[in-house]
Parts: structure tokens; C-alpha cells; sequence
């Protein structure tokens, strides 16, 4: 079963989110922040990481950077969840070794349309 | 697939009423911010506008984009923060607190504040960087909607870097999506491929070419590349007759009826409507369907939560311990019950150690219970800050405010009830206590006023004290304005409590000029009121010159309260411990009858009305005299009364059911509850009572002055 990782630290995006993905048959783990993503990261492993950019304690720019530093993380695909759209953004995320983004407000139905590219 | 993410709307309504306190209490400590403050600031606004986003509100949407945008060109430092924008800030979460209200309660608010807030938002932020009202996820969406409904042959060179793996996107995933577009032919090109000694499977070295035949434009393939566009080298070109590289350019008639044959063939369904008459039409019913069509929010009429009951956030270690106190309760059953199986006197001592265990149980399992309604006070204390901002602006008076105690548990339901109160009680410290900055200057007190705001647990209950350094109650202003008001007889002599104790009268206000603040008269009798409707009390002490201080006591819940048990004649009610002054048994020289029925008792300085029991319940008791009685003197309204009881019995917590659930509503009593031997006892409803006896007492003494008045 194809296990998803959502990092976010609002916890209505976060439940819907996570429902969204169970909704389609995936299993996800949550963490309400970067530094709680990492360590459930370094715990076990995932097909696929989304995390939201602007969280307290670590953001999702630095996670992305921590978890690329993992060897299991090297290929796994981390998509940023963000209303921030901004090329600026964009190319931050990248730059951090995201393999893209999803733009909120998110549409379930768009959602796991996108995340099919990469799982 | 639909999925239906209204069940998630109440808890984004909590969360953003959470994030609005939030960016309320940050924007006032903003003066002296820093880069963490404006970033939970931006944050807070950002969740909310996402979640909005997602559901559909648009209008918080729209309104917190503006917000949002002020927000980051101040945290990027584009824009400096200066105190005119951070009060309009506050007045924009003002704004977004309506909006989030008026879904909540699925009612309409007040439109035209938040168009005078958005247009000065908008005034603001012009000037300085332009930003469009909406942010590129919006303008992705709508560059999705097809203009275009020709099937085209696309030409895509794809030449990745050799690290794109390492980024975690995999070319076949691209390919799939491309395929869901309309058909594709792949051509891998291996010419770069090393030998297998040379290879690092950690690299990409092929490259391809592929050949898309669908009815699509350019945009939409970038879009499938948009992850990896800088990762890689992207030709798209068009392959059809006579092509021009806009795809949009083509649609000339006859290619057009072209190519909707090649949709018919390509289409295993072709739809039967599609008839030669509507083709320069037909798009709608051509495109095939595609994951990335046009997004609508999830619901574009979003389901109110008409039925929402509110909802409670509780620590997991709450409920956890919840559970293992369950646990042990389950085990002490279980050993009871084993116990009874076969049970002879030589267990006695087994019995009582369960029966013991039991009642801890129950203790600890009630007091668990208990806190999981309990939520910390400053839930009610962290609107202050703002207020005192707004107030001392409004007065021009330089004021500090102390919060103490914030992390005090207090009942959900009492908080939300004494917030109103509170407020009131510090507009009117801020208004009437704190002296303004010239009159504190001439008295060598500090310019700037401190009020201080504590709360601790005494006993079993809450106490909120709500302190200023001001100016004090001027005692001898009271006194005559009681007079002036026929309250007290200008020849009486009160105590400095009994002095200050007036304030609470109806329409009680000494305050030389009326301000919107407070002070119109109503008010100080309006929040006694209130806490004692909670089963609460308030007092207050004053020293003139040096301050006046607040003292609001609370129960911590109204599910359950501290009662005392009375006898009288068979009947066993309850009397609230918070009410209770003193208990006592009479004396006969300190009884004193006046007219008619009436019976005063001396209570060392206080003369205190009796209230005999049974009279007021039509019931046999015991004596029917005074001096045979025990007295319980209760306060309510700064009112003491003795209540006569034949007995006083144990002090116990009482769960309280109520009588309007159950019944009606009864004068003089507040609930029931049921007493360990399963027999229900009534729960005195103390303020009720005093006004009854009141009442009868004046409509005895009409009665006998005017025999035609009618009853008040």
C-alpha cells in the first residue's frame, strides 16, 4: 500500500488531506511540523512526502533539504503543499530538492490527480 | 470520485478562530516584533485564507489575500511596520472574525465594514507593490478551461538532466499523465547511455521523443512539465498542415470539421448529439474528460454547520488518563463482582477494600471528566491586550496590563459566560479607576495605570481578581449618590464594603460625565447579575487613591456543585456551599420580632431577616420556632437571610440535573439531584428565594397600606 507522509501544521488541511488520500486507498502518517515530519521520516519509510512550506519549528523548505540529506529519502518524491504560487516559491522548494508542489486551495478530486504523477 | 471534505469545515472554523486570536495578540506585541512574529502572524492568515480557499468562502478568501499580502511585504521587509497599518490590521481580523462568525451561524455580517477595512487594505497596499487580487493558483485553474477543440499533434523533445531522479520525479509518471491527455507515441533515445561500467544508476541518460495526438494546448503540456521544466530541456511544437505556432490560431472552419472526425474516431462513445448544425459549438461534448479539468472548490454551495454543537480540543493526556482510570475502575468491577460470586462475612474486609478502591475510582474518573471540560483562562483573559490597546487609545490614558494565572483551568462553559463581565469589568477600571496621565502626575503616582488581571483556585472554586491602581471608589460620592437615588437613608451608617457594595444597585453610576466606554448607568448590577446566574459572586474593596480590586468567585463547573444538606421535616434540600456565610444554632436574646411575621436575627452587627423553610414549601417540619432552629444565613444580592432548618446533614458534591430538562422551571429551586440512597432532593435556588421572601414581605406591607394597590 502506497504510505504517503503529510506534514502540515494546520490541522483542518492536515485531516482533509490525509482523508482526501484514504479516500483513495493510500495510508498516510501525519506530522504537524518539519521537526515531527523528519523524525516520523527517519522512522520508517514512505512513497511519498507532502508538506506545506510555512510551519513553526522547522519549515518545509528545511525538511525537504534534512530528508534529501536521508539515503531513503534520495529518490522518494516530496511535494510542497502551498498557496504560495509564486516562482519565487517554486524555485525555492526545487532548489531545496522538492520534486514539485501543489497548489492550495486544493481540490480533492485535483489532488490525487496530481499525485498520481509521481506515484 | 467525489470526495466530501464538510465535515471539516467546523474544525477549520476552530482553527481560525484560534488563528485569529493569534494574529490579534501578535499584532499588539508587534511594536516591539520581530521576523517570528510577523511569521506567525503571516501564517495564521495563510491557513486560514488556504482552508477558505478550499470550501469555497470566497469572501473570506478574497478578504484574506489582501491580508496576506500586506503581511508578506512586511515580513520580507518591502514595507516597514508602522503603527497606522498594524491598527488596520486589527481591524482586518475584526473583519475576517465576522466573516468566519457569519459562516459559523450561517447569518449575514456586516458588509459594510469590511468593504470600508478591504478598501482601506487596498489603499494601503497600492502605492507599493501591485498585487493581483488573486494569487497564480486561481489563473492555473482557469487556464485550464479548454478554448480549443481540435485534436492536435504535438511534437515534445524531452531532454532531461541526468540528476532528475534525484529529485524524486520519475519520466514514466510524466508519460502516464501525458497519455491521460490523449494518445501518445514514446521514442526513447538512448545515444547517451555510457557503458554499463561508466553508468551511475543514479543517473538519467536517455531522452525522448514523443509524439502526443490530443486535443489540448501548450499550456496544458507545460503544465505536466511545470516540476521539472528547469531540470531539463522541453521543446513542444505542433505538427499539423498549415499549422502556425499559436494553438490556439487554428481553429479555422475547415479544419475544425477535420478534426471532429478524428475526435469521432478517436472517441469510442462518439455522442450522437454532436450533429453537423452545432459544430462551431461543440465543445462542451467533445472534450473528453480529463483529471486537470477547470476546479470548482470542493462545495460551491458550502453545507453549513447549522447542527453544530461546538466542540472541545482535548489534551491527548486528558484522554489518556481518562482511559486509565477507566481501566482501573474495570478492574475494581471485576473484583467486586468476583467477590460476590461467593460472597460469606470472612470477605467483610475484602468488600470494604473494593468498596473503598471504588470510591477512588469514582473520584478520580469524575475529576478527569471534569477537566476535559476545563480549558485555561486565558482563552477569556487573551482578548484583553487588544481591548486595553483600543481603550487607551480611545482615553488617551497610558495604560499596562498584567495577566496572571492564565494557565487556571476553568469550566468551558462558565468561561464563555464570564467573558462579557470581564469586560466589563476592565472598561470600567480603564474609565473610572485609572486617573487620567495629569491627575496621576500631580498625585507622584507613575503616568502610566497597571491593571492587573489574576486568577487562581480557591477551594473548590475560581477566583478572578481584576485589580487597577487608580484612583480608588471615592467612598463619600457613593454614599450620597445612594442617597440622592433613595437606595440607603442619609442617616445610616455603613461600612466601607456595605458603601462600595452600592455600585451593584440598579442604575448606579457616580461617574460625573457618561462616555461610550462605560458608565451608562446599567452595567455593575447587570455583571453581578450575571456571575451570580453562574453561581458565582463578586466583591469589592477600595482604598482611595491607591486602587480598587475585583473579586469575582466562580464554581469550576455547573455540572456538579458543592452542596450542603439541610432537613426539614422529611424533606432534604441543598443549599450551595458558595452561598453559605455562616450555619448556627439560635440564641433567643438575639431574636427579634417586628412587625407581623417578620423575624430578624441579630448577626453580630447585621440584623438578618429569618426564612423559614417550611413556610416557603407549604411543608410539616419539625418546630415552627425560631429559637428551636438551626439557621444557615446565606448572601446573595448583598443580601444575608438565615433559612431555618430542622438539621444540617453532610457536605457533598452533587451532580445537578436540571428541573426545565425534566419538569419546569420552579421559583426558589435551581435543580435536583439525585442523593446516594437514590431519593431526589431539590437544589435551593438562593437569589430566587430572597427575592420570594422579598416580594411577599412587600406585598404584605401594600396589602396592609393600600388595600387597593395592585401587586408590583
Amino acid at each position: 500500500m502506497t504510505k504517503i507522509l503529510v506534514v502540515d501544521d494546520s490541522n483542518s488541511i492536515r485531516d482533509m488531506v490525509s482523508f482526501t488520500l484514504k479516500s483513495s486507498g493510500y495510508e498516510t502518517v501525519e506530522a504537524k511540523d518539519g521537526q515531527e515530519g523528519l523524525n516520523k521520516a527517519k522512522a520508517s519509510s514512505f512513497d511519498l512526502v507532502i508538506s506545506d512550506v510555512n510551519m513553526p519549528i522547522m519549515d518545509g523548505i528545511t525538511l525537504c533539504q534534512e530528508l534529501r540529506k536521508l539515503p531513503s529519502f534520495k529518490f522518494t518524491p516530496i511535494l510542497m503543499l502551498t498557496t504560495e504560487s509564486s516562482g519565487d516559491m517554486k524555485q525555492r522548494g526545487k532548489a531545496a530538492g522538492a520534486t514539485g508542489w501543489l497548489v492550495k486551495p486544493f481540490n480533492p478530486e485535483k489532488l490525487i490527480a496530481t499525485i498520481k504523477r509521481v506515484v | 470520485m467525489s470526495i466530501d471534505l464538510s465535515q471539516f469545515i467546523p474544525s477549520f472554523l476552530e482553527e481560525s478562530f484560534e488563528g485569529l486570536e493569534l494574529m490579534e495578540s501578535s499584532l499588539l506585541n508587534l511594536e516591539q516584533g520581530d521576523d517570528e512574529t510577523i511569521n506567525s502572524i503571516f501564517r495564521a492568515a495563510h491557513s486560514i485564507k488556504g482552508g477558505a480557499g478550499t470550501f469555497g468562502f470566497d469572501n473570506v478568501t478574497e478578504f484574506t489575500h489582501l491580508v496576506e499580502t500586506l503581511l508578506d511585504e512586511m515580513r520580507d521587509g518591502r514595507r516597514e511596520i508602522v503603527q497606522g497599518d498594524v491598527e488596520i490590521l486589527l481591524e482586518s481580523v475584526d473583519c475576517m472574525r465576522l466573516l468566519i462568525e457569519s459562516i459559523q451561524n450561517d447569518t449575514d455580517c456586516d458588509d459594510e465594514k469590511i468593504a470600508i477595512t478591504s478598501s482601506l487594505l487596498t489603499q494601503t497596499l497600492d502605492g507599493s507593490v501591485s498585487t493581483p487580487v488573486l494569487d497564480d493558483a486561481t489563473d492555473n485553474y482557469s487556464s485550464t478551461v479548454k478554448q480549443n477543440n481540435t485534436s492536435i499533434t504535438w511534437v515534445i523533445e524531452f531532454i532531461p538532466e541526468h540528476h532528475l531522479v534525484q529529485t524524486g520525479n520519475d519520466p514514466l509518471f510524466l508519460f502516464n499523465a501525458l497519455a491521460e491527455l490523449g494518445s501518445v507515441e514514446i521514442e526513447a533515445n538512448s545515444a547517451e547511455l555510457p557503458s554499463l561500467n561508466d553508468m551511475d544508476p543514479e543517473e538519467l541518460y536517455l531522452r525522448w521523443k514523443i509524439t502526443l495526438v490530443a486535443d489540448t494546448t501548450e499550456d496544458d503540456i507545460k503544465e505536466i512539465f511545470e516540476w521539472v521544466e528547469d531540470e531539463c530541456e522541453l521543446t513542444i511544437s505542433q505538427e499539423l498542415a498549415g499549422q502556425s505556432s499559436e494553438p490556439e490560431s487554428v481553429k479555422s472552419e475547415p479544419e475544425l470539421s477535420v478534426t471532429e472526425q478524428n475526435i469521432s474516431a478517436q472517441q469510442t462513445e462518439p455522442s450522437p448529439a454532436v450533429s453537423e448544425e452545432i459544430k462551431p459549438a461543440p465543445s462542451e461534448e467533445a472534450v473528453p474528460a480529463k483529471p486537470n479539468k477547470p476546479v470548482s472548490p470542493v462545495a460551491s454551495k458550502p453545507v453549513k454547520s447549522k447542527t453544530d454543537v461546538g466542540s472541545i480540543r482535548v489534551g491527548v493526556d486528558k484522554v489518556d488518563n481518562l482511559i486509565n482510570l477507566m481501566g482501573e475502575l474495570v478492574i475494581t468491577q471485576s473484583m467486586l463482582s468476583e467477590l460476590g460470586n461467593d460472597f460469606d462475612l470472612s470477605k467483610v474486609e475484602r468488600l470494604n477494600t473494593g468498596l473503598e478502591q471504588l470510591l477512588q475510582n469514582t473520584k478520580e474518573l469524575q475529576e478527569s471528566v471534569m477537566r476535559i471540560r476545563m480549558l485555561p483562562i486565558s482563552f477569556a483573559f487573551n482578548r484583553f491586550p487588544r481591548l486595553i490597546h483600543d481603550l487607551s487609545k480611545k482615553t488617551g490614558k497610558q495604560i499596562e496590563l498584567v495577566l496572571k494565572g492564565e494557565q487556571t483551568e476553568l469550566d468551558k462553559t462558565v468561561m464563555e459566560q464570564i467573558g462579557d463581565p470581564l469586560v466589563h469589568l476592565v472598561r470600567n477600571a480603564v474609565d473610572h479607576g485609572i486617573e487620567p496621565t495629569e491627575t496621576r502626575i500631580a498625585n507622584g503616582k507613575p503616568e502610566q495605570g497597571v491593571i492587573t488581571l489574576d486568577a487562581y483556585h480557591q477551594g473548590g472554586s475560581i477566583v478572578i481578581e481584576i485589580n487597577d491602581d487608580g484612583g480608588g471608589i471615592n467612598r463619600n460620592a457613593v454614599f450620597e449618590k445612594a442617597v440622592e437615588k433613595g437606595v440607603v437613608e442619609a442617616n445610616s451608617s455603613l461600612t466601607d464594603s456595605q458603601v462600595f457594595d452600592l455600585i451593584f444597585e440598579p442604575g448606579f453610576s457616580t461617574a460625573k460625565e457618561l462616555s461610550d466606554i462605560s458608565g451608562r448607568g446599567v452595567g455593575m448590577d447587570v455583571v453581578k447579575k450575571n456571575i451570580q446566574a453562574l453561581g458565582g459572586r463578586i466583591q469589592v474593596e477600595s482604598v482611595e487613591g491607591q486602587g480598587s480590586s475585583f473579586k469575582v468567585n466562580l464554581p469550576l463547573t455547573l455540572a456538579i456543585l458543592d452542596g450542603q444538606l439541610v432537613r426539614v421535616g422529611t424533606e432534604i434540600y441543598i443549599i450551595p456551599l458558595i452561598t453559605i456565610v455562616e450555619s448556627l444554632q439560635t440564641q433567643k436574646n438575639l431574636i427579634n420580632r417586628v412587625s407581623g411575621d417578620m423575624v430578624l436575627y441579630r448577626l453580630r452587627e447585621d440584623n438578618v431577616p429569618v426564612l423559614p423553610i417550611y413556610q416557603l414549601f407549604n411543608l410539616a417540619s419539625d418546630t415552627t420556632q425560631v429559637e428551636d432552629s438551626l439557621l444557615v444565613v446565606v448572601e446573595a444580592d448583598g443580601q444575608k437571610v438565615g433559612l431555618m432548618v430542622d438539621d444540617l446533614l453532610a457536605q457533598q458534591q452533587v451532580v445537578i440535573k436540571s428541573l426545565n430538562d425534566n419538569y419546569q422551571q420552579v421559583e426558589g429551586i435551581s435543580g435536583a439531584t439525585i442523593l446516594g440512597d437514590g431519593s431526589v432532593a431539590m437544589i435551593l435556588d438562593i437569589p430566587g428565594i430572597i427575592n420570594i421572601a422579598q416580594n411577599s414581605s412587600r406585598s404584605n406591607q401594600y396589602a396592609s397600606a393600600n388595600p387597593e394597590e395592585v401587586l408590583p
